[in-house]
């Protein structure tokens, strides 16, 4: 090998083979070994020798078609394309011989002489393929007059020249210029490979041959394109290019980090001219995500230079008062007083707060020690309460710990995929790709949901079954697919026997095997097809590695916990556990949830999800922070917000959530907000619930300061700063200082040291620290001397808990009914171009996807109400009522209605239920009886709140 | 909280322990009780044992009253 480091995200020209056997072959004099089926051009790239190419790049397969690759083997004729010949054992390689360079020198002449010469000009200058390989193969002359172009708008005798085609600039982060195509085709191919979209594709023949996005009245926006940037990310020249690069020119130096949007957690590079942002681009290593991503990770990161964002901390007596910018100094002390003023007057549990999952692991760690250690009560929530804590009940129930069992490369050894109240390709947009890969190369899809998502039909992938049941009645279906499964023969056998207690499992035989939960008797409550839901389940018993993945729709539910055990039973008794292509997967909302959760943000759980009752846990907190700790459990985010109107609970400082708009049953949380007296809100923006705030504290973004995210497969990934914050401080700071005016005396001068303390005191993190972080990059706990490589898998030899535990699933139905008077059953979600509330997406280009939430309604509804397409509808549930337009689509069955949450105007919570979760009290956003009719426009509970907003944003001019 | 609200959240914890095969059903909702809720939630709760616990589940009922003995 030859003795220089290669770059770690060096394009290696074709992907890595992952064949264990190796062959040796000798490439221009050295000896290089590579796994069996390696490219010729990519055992090359491993030795360090780059053979020149344009069609080629290691994220999609070889295509061979540009020719620049060619390379001479003995004993072989001609002159072959590296790409696309495989290695064999004693081959000889020859990449630079006096023929290769001719016929690439030829080639590039014939590729330049129809490609303007604007290089300098060209905002791809500097970063373009086809400028390198120019370079490459020495190309001084192009001999060729060519008659016809395709980038001049006018033929040499003045004609318009038909072939020229103007520059799409209807996307609005990347535009296509046709002029500088070469149609190399990894635009289309990263479309089909990467994405798995197909929205490109190459129109016509020979010198027709065009680049082409949906059909021909289509442009980028208009078309199927999803704007994920896979197609930019591949093209080698300035065809596909960020408008952002456009703009700021090209970038000169790459900070590796994490995104901050959904949990998938994909690793990006942030490229900036010195504090400049230019451009997020995929990281190839990151290892959740393996160079993709989607729109908002690419491209919607301009939230964090709006004009909305706050740099300033500001104060108010009251909710009524406009804001007065105040120093940091009058911020913290007016907000440290207050606070122990309250616990004065009200006691020592009248205040608490809300971890955010958009924050660090070290920022969250830091906010529920503040809680615990100096107000002194375990107050602390986060928003897991509303998305995933009955993933933390059910899994810590059946396997021991609350955590997805796999990583995300898992996926691609899964024969069968059970997804389950989730929509990937518009919640996970870069596991869904990954998902659809799989799916392309044959595994089989059974989809539980009421809505037909994406993924039940998409270009290449269809579900071999959809399970499209009544909203809140996964119980009863999971329970009678364990039914067929049981009753059938279908279990795993050797597996409970090895790993679960057998007694157990007779005992949840006999009580599934009851005809009661027999598809036939509950098909009459779920709504679904008998003979489908056992054919589902017999696949899922037999097809091989069976993997379930899931989201809120299974959570979100009266029955939330309950279906998340039944989720663990069906992987315990088909044995899919413990290996690569199995397992159960929680798809994390928010980009930290998982970590949120590890890092005690419960009420009732210290970090590592140990009960703040366990005196030994509490004992190793105690003793660090010299502190006494509460044995008892404090109030979870529904319960604080019952305290305040009980009169017992007075203050709330909130890190990075709005649960004004997030959280259930709006006009429940406003008037616990309002029966507060002092609520603090640490935000980059002036959300929902700062309407309610007596003290805003500006936040920072994630491309401002250093810390941890964990993703959903427990993966932990740095999050690194790439500039200053602009409020002049990163959110840890900001809380150091609010607990040090309330006495913390804490000295973290960097976050590192607060991943010390949180490895110190928590066994899951014993060997995680920011030096092991840099030299792998990332790390999946546990962590530590057990699992000194993190554990990409968990329970592969035992379950955390010993052994896996059945549980009795009985369906239960929920108390929220439909009836005359709210017919219809609304359930919610998100969609791919808006994240959350919106906080962050609708404050950048992505609302051009989805500038307003809508109502799906099946069209049968639609007419006996008398509802066209566009129409204003009034959303009516016992809570409240709200009005939006309507959208009529089949995507929903008859009797269901769907709506997104993302934006403040429509207020999708005011319409939702206090129903919860029995055992986790997580909020029933999926199921609310509602009615549909006709409206003229907003309601008057939006207009009113609408008023009070503008009202309470007002801030009085700064003193002079 | 409301007293509504209140006695539905218990039911539903005694309604999930209700459908498991525990020999001590009550021991195990009163358990469910102390791990989750809030002390001044139990108070409360206490508070509705001694006005009679109307609208609690029998279970929801005894599972409430064993962990005050306890308490």
């Amino acid at each position: 090998m030859k003795d220089f480091i290669i770059p770690t995200d060096m394009d290696m020209g074709t992907p890595a083979s992952r064949s264990l056997n190796t062959v040796t072959l000798t490439i221009d004099g050295f000896d290089v070994t590579v796994p069996e089926g390696t490219s010729v051009m990519r055992a090359s790239a491993e030795a360090g020798i780059q053979v020149p190419k344009l069609c080629a790049t290691d994220s999609l397969e070889a295509f061979g078609s540009c020719r620049l690759c060619v390379v001479e083997i003995e004993g072989r004729r001609g002159t072959p394309a590296s790409c696309t010949t495989p290695v064999a054992q004693g081959m000889i390689v020859k990449t630079q011989t006096p023929k290769v360079k001719k016929v690439r020198k030829g080639v590039m002449e014939l590729y330049i002489s129809d490609h303007p010469l604007d290089c300098l000009t060209c905002a791809a200058n500097g970063d373009c393929e086809l400028q390198d390989m120019a370079g490459m193969v020495g190309l001084r002359d192009v001999r060729y007059e060519a008659v016809a172009t395709h980038f001049e708008t006018r033929h040499a005798g003045g004609d318009v020249n038909a072939q020229f085609i103007p520059k799409d600039d209807s996307n609005p982060y990347f535009t296509y210029d046709p002029s500088k195509c070469i149609v190399c085709s990894r635009c289309v191919r990263a479309c089909e490979e990467v994405q798995g979209t197909f929205a490109l594709t190459i129109e016509g023949m020979g010198f027709n041959s065009r680049v082409a996005a949906g059909s021909a009245s289509d442009d980028f926006l208009t078309s199927d394109c999803v704007s994920c940037g896979a197609c930019v990310q591949a093209c080698p020249t300035a065809t596909l290019q960020e408008k952002s690069v456009i703009e700021l020119g090209t970038p000169e130096r790459s900070v590796i980090t994490t995104c901050a949007y959904c949990g998938v957690g994909c690793s990006f590079k942030a490229e900036l001219n010195g504090d400049e942002l230019v451009r997020m681009v995929p990281y190839k290593n990151g290892k959740a995500n393996r160079g993709h991503s989607c729109v908002k990770g690419r491209f919607a990161y301009g939230y964090a230079n709006h004009t909305d964002r706050i740099t300033s901390p500001m104060i108010r007596d009251k909710i009524t008062d406009p804001w007065r910018e105040v120093s940091w100094d009058e911020a913290i002390d007016y907000t440290a007083t207050k606070l122990r003023d309250l616990q004065a007057k009200h006691g020592q549990k009248s205040i608490g707060g809300i971890t955010s999952s958009r924050c660090t692991n070290e920022e969250t760690f830091l906010v529920q020690k503040m809680i615990r250690a100096t107000f002194g009560n375990n107050n602390t929530d986060t928003c897991a309460r509303v998305c995933h804590s009955p993933t933390g009940y059910g899994l810590k129930t059946t396997f021991g710990t609350s955590a997805g069992t796999q990583d995300f490369d898992s996926v691609e050894h899964t024969d069968v995929v059970i997804v389950i109240g989730a929509n990937p390709t518009a919640a996970h947009p870069v596991f869904a790709s990954r998902l659809k890969k799989r799916l392309r190369a044959g595994a089989k899809l059974i989809v539980i949901d009421p809505r037909k998502i994406e993924l039940v039909k998409t270009p290449h992938v269809s579900a071999a079954h959809h399970l499209p049941l009544r909203p809140g009645t996964n119980v009863a279906v999971l329970t009678s697919i364990a039914h067929v499964i049981v009753t059938e023969g279908l279990m795993d056998e050797a597996f409970i026997r090895n790993r679960c207690d057998w007694n157990e499992f007779a005992e949840y035989a006999e009580f599934v095997s009851d005809a009661r939960h027999s598809p036939e008797a509950t098909g009459l409550l779920t709504g679904v097809d008998a003979e489908e839901l056992r054919a589902a389940a017999r696949l899922f018993a037999t097809g091989g590695n069976g993997a379930i993945y899931y989201g809120l729709g299974v959570t979100e539910h009266s029955q939330g916990s309950t279906t998340v055990m039944a989720i663990a039973n069906l992987a315990m008794m088909t044995g899919n556990l413990g290996r690569p292509g199995v397992g159960v997967n929680p798809l994390r909302g928010q980009n930290n949830v998982q970590g949120a959760c590890d890092m005690g943000s419960f009420p009732h759980e210290l970090p590592g999800y140990r009960h703040v009752s366990d005196d030994a846990t509490r004992e190793v907190f105690e003793k660090l922070w010299g502190v006494e700790l509460d044995a008892k459990p404090g109030l979870r985010i529904p319960n604080m917000l019952d305290a305040a109107v009980d009169g017992t609970f007075k203050g709330l400082y909130v890190q990075g959530e709005d649960i004004l708009q997030s959280d259930p049953d709006t006009r429940h949380v406003k008037a616990g907000l309002e029966a507060m007296e002092c609520v603090i809100v640490h935000d980059l923006f002036l959300n929902e619930t700062a309407n309610y705030a007596h003290v805003f504290l500006p936040g920072s973004t994630f491309l401002e300061k250093d810390g941890t995210f964990t993703n959903a497969e427990r993966r932990i990934n740095r999050v690194r700063k790439v500039m200053a914050p602009l409020n002049g401080y990163a959110d840890w700071e900001v809380t150091m200082m609010l607990a040090n005016a309330m006495g913390a005396g804490w000295t973290y001068t960097h976050p590192s040291q607060v991943m010390d303390e949180i490895a110190a005191t928590t066994p899951s993190f014993a060997n995680v620290s920011y030096e092991l972080l840099e030299e792998r990059g990332s790390v999946q706990w546990p962590c530590n001397d057990a699992n000194p490589d993190g554990a990409p898998i968990m329970h592969i030899d035992g379950f955390a808990r010993g052994r896996g535990q059945f549980i009795i699933t009985e369906y239960i139905a929920t108390e929220e009914r439909t009836g005359a008077r709210f017919p219809l059953l609304l359930t919610t979600g998100r969609i791919l171009s808006q994240y959350n509330v919106g906080a962050q997406t609708r404050r950048t280009q992505n609302v051009i996807w989805h500038a307003e939430d809508v109502l799906e309604i099946h069209p049968h509804d639609a007419e006996v109400r008398g509802v066209s397409d566009g129409d204003w509808v009034k959303l009516a549930s016992r809570s409240g009522d709200t009005s939006l337009r309507a959208t009529i689509t089949d995507r929903v069955s008859p009797g269901v209605v769907y709506t997104t949450f993302h934006h403040p105007d429509t207020q999708a919570n005011v319409i939702t239920t206090d129903y919860s979760d029995w055992a986790t009290n997580c909020p029933e956003y999926k199921v609310t009886a509602v009615q549909v009719g006709k409206s003229n426009g907003p309601t008057d509970w939006q207009e009113d709140y609408n008023a009070q907003a503008e009202q309470s944003r007002r801030i009085l001019p700064a003193a002079e | 909280m409301s007293p509504e609200k209140m006695t539905m959240m218990t039911n539903q914890i005694a309604s999930f322990f209700a459908t498991q095969p525990d020999a001590d059903k009550a021991g195990r909702v009163a358990d469910h009780l102390r791990e989750f809720w809030e002390p001044r939630m139990l108070e409360q709760l206490f508070a509705h044992l001694d006005g009679g616990g109307e609208g609690l589940t029998p279970l929801a009922l005894e599972g409430a009253q064993k962990l005050r003995a306890t308490a």
